[in-house]
């Protein structure tokens, strides 16, 4: 399992240096591997494609830490609920908050990144309640079918309220295509440094919880047995997880099918041990979604398509063979 | 003995007098709503003008409004509501589940991706869009109906297989228009829930005749489904052939579907909503296949309107019934889950 894990490990690591490379490389002009060592200090080459490589950095970059932000919060939300199928999008919860978002931005003309973030995160968490709330009402609790079923109508209610605030103003509806499907290409610096405190306080927090839903995988009985305070558990990895998607639907709008693709994945491979599926989450959403947004530059051409189009059009079959996978007792 | 069944006769005779009732009170609102989208607008015309510019008279100025811009509208309107209504209220009647309605299920993205392609990519028009949107549309049905079996068949399944198929035809959807670069607001607001902006009075025959055959084949094969609503065994043992009418009764639906998808875009929730209020006016026992028909002309009919002027700005038919829609999506959770069982 070791071995197993290691080479797991480098092979994903070798995968996320290779798309970070095609991912500043490639674009509308590509650019040679010469001026992308040249943008970071290392050697001299050509100035325009160094400013080239310099301005590909910071989608790169947010590339990584969202997809790492998506892949964790879908592992927790997955541990949380027991339910294989329980993703950010899935659940509504990115649509929640685009809708805030949308809402502060026409009606009360908020434009800066940090206020984007504590907005999507009121409406991340109160889609979240309300979503798991009408779907653990009744026999049985929150059953897969239960579960998909609240956040498709959570996200279709949410998601035609997004196009009533956004469709008399043509202008920001153009400027904001992203709030329809989920897009990393205009993100700057600022806004990184905007977003970095409440990732790294959830990175860190997921990492810290991990050892806890290992001992919660067992059942809530036998987790207070161990000394678990289950609540807090409960409490905190929700937040986290609502707290991750929030902050990267803030900038990026609501990229799907990330959160579910990744920890199956990682718990095919790894087995269910939180401690090895949350960091390898984390590792494998940045692969995906960097991945993703260079094949969305690649299909698109000149105007690129947007990286949810790719994740929804990658993730929904695979939402499909799993819930293949879940026996017809379970839902 | 004559006084025993006297109760159950009259029973069925008052439910038959108010169904008929419904559906009378809900073609004069339907008929109502038609000539209220032809006599306002931007600019009111009386109702002689309309006749004489129907009649062919040309009128200065309301001849291009009428005839152009309002009459296409309000057919396509109406005949896409009748469709909608009667193709949900179909698939939920057949699956016995109010949630297995085509625009849940998927079925209506299907039409709409093939409409979307031919339309942007290929640049075709008229039946030969309607002819792929069903062939798509039973392609995807296909697929949904494949994906789901497996180890045993559930309703459940069904619908989050359905699910996952209209996350996929979405971004395939947002994709094609996209590549075709047509990606502004209108045209992916039509593609993805529904808009009569543009529609064309060239679609109006072809919906007719599909309404025709269609909707006639499901009037016809209406009394095998109420019996098999009560269970396969009894409705072979009642005569009726369960597969057979099964499949006729899903090829017409979709067509339904398909052909109305093609013309308008998938209208959010038309189908979905149409059914159950149609059981909710006429106490439900029936098919209620006309009453749900003539509930979705009405729902088109007055969201448009609803849309076109009640708000400051414009907005397309199909964000008014998907806002309609989703709370009741979420009521019926709601009881469904209060009442226990899936």
């Amino acid at each position: 399992m070791i071995r197993r894990r290691t080479l797991c490990l480098l092979s994903l690591l070798v995968f996320l240096i290779l798309c970070a490379v095609a991912s500043v490389s490639y674009g509308a002009k590509p650019v040679s591997l010469h001026s992308i060592f040249a943008a970071l200090g290392l050697g001299s080459g050509p100035e325009f494609e160094v400013s080239m490589v310099q301005a590909r950095i910071p989608r790169t970059l947010f590339g990584v830490i969202a997809g790492a932000a998506l892949g964790i919060s879908g592992a927790l939300m997955q541990a949380l609920t027991r339910n294989p199928i329980a993703d950010p999008s899935i659940l509504g919860i990115n649509t929640g908050a685009s809708l805030f978002v949308v809402s502060g931005m026409a009606f009360f003309h908020i434009s800066s990144s940090s206020q984007y973030i504590w907005l999507a995160f009121a409406g991340a968490s109160l889609t979240a309640v309300a979503v798991y709330g009408l779907a653990s009402l009744g026999h049985g609790g929150a059953t897969p079918i239960k579960l998909a079923l609240a956040g498709a109508a959570a996200s279709t209610a949410l998601q035609s309220l997004v196009n009533t605030v956004m469709l008399p103003d043509t202008q920001v509806m153009d400027r904001f295509r992203f709030w329809q499907t989920g897009s990393i290409g205009g993100v700057t610096w600022a806004d990184i440094a905007a977003l970095w405190p409440y990732l790294a306080v959830g990175f860190i927090a997921s990492l810290l919880l991990a050892p806890a839903l290992n001992t919660l995988a067992l059942g809530d009985e036998v987790a207070t047995g161990l000394g678990l305070n289950v609540a807090l558990v409960r409490g905190t990895s929700a937040l986290t997880g609502v707290l991750l998607c929030a902050s990267v639907t803030a900038l990026a709008g609501p990229i799907g099918f990330v959160g579910l693709m990744v920890p199956h994945f990682m718990r095919l491979l790894l087995g269910p041990d939180m401690r090895w599926v949350m960091p390898m989450s984390a590792l494998g959403g940045g692969c995906l979604l960097l991945a993703a947004d260079v094949l969305g530059r690649v299909l698109g051409g000149a105007g690129e398509v947007e990286v949810g189009i790719i994740t929804a059009l990658l993730g929904a079959p695979v939402f499909i063979f799993i819930v293949r996978k879940v026996k017809v007792r379970a839902l | 003995m004559n006084n025993q069944q006297n109760p159950v006769l009259l029973g069925f005779h008052k439910r038959h007098r108010r169904y008929i009732a419904v559906c009378a009170v809900l073609a004069v609102l339907a008929a109502g709503l038609v000539c209220f989208g032809m006599v306002f607008g931007q600019t009111f015309y009386s109702p002689q003008t309309i006749f004489r510019v129907l009649n062919g008279e040309s009128v200065k100025g309301a001849t291009f409004t009428i005839k152009t811009l309002r009459l296409p509208r309000v057919l396509t309107g109406l005949l896409a509501g009748l469709c909608f209504g009667m193709a949900g209220n179909t698939f939920q009647k057949l699956l016995r589940n109010p949630l297995a309605s085509p625009d849940i299920i998927g079925v209506t993205s299907g039409a709409s991706v093939a409409a979307v392609f031919s339309i942007l990519v290929l640049g075709w028009s008229g039946a030969l869009v309607s002819a792929s949107a069903v062939v798509s549309g039973i392609v995807v049905a296909g697929a949904i109906w494949f994906f789901s079996q497996g180890a045993g068949f559930s309703n459940g399944r069904l619908i989050l297989v359905g699910i996952g198929m209209q996350a996929f035809l979405n971004a395939v959807i947002s994709w094609t228009l996209l590549k075709a670069s047509e990606y502004d607001v209108p045209s992916a607001m039509r593609w993805l829930s529904g808009s009569l902006n543009g529609v064309k009075m060239e679609n109006v025959p072809l919906l007719i005749g599909v309404l025709a055959i269609a909707g006639g084949g499901i009037m016809l094969l209406n009394q095998h489904l109420s019996v098999m609503q009560m269970g396969e065994e009894y409705a072979q043992t009642l005569g009726a052939h369960p597969s057979r009418t099964r499949l006729l009764l899903i090829l017409c639906a979709l067509c339904l579907t398909a052909f109305a998808t093609a013309s308008t875009g998938p209208i959010a929730s038309v189908a979905f909503l149409s059914g159950p209020i149609a059981d909710r006016l006429t106490g439900g026992g029936k098919g209620n296949m006309v009453s749900s028909a003539l509930v979705g002309a009405v729902l088109v009919l007055a969201a448009d309107l609803c849309g076109q002027y009640a708000f400051p700005a414009r907005y397309p038919v199909g964000v008014i019934t998907g806002i309609l829609g989703a709370p009741y999506l979420l009521f019926l959770l709601l009881r469904m889950n209060k009442k226990g069982g899936n």
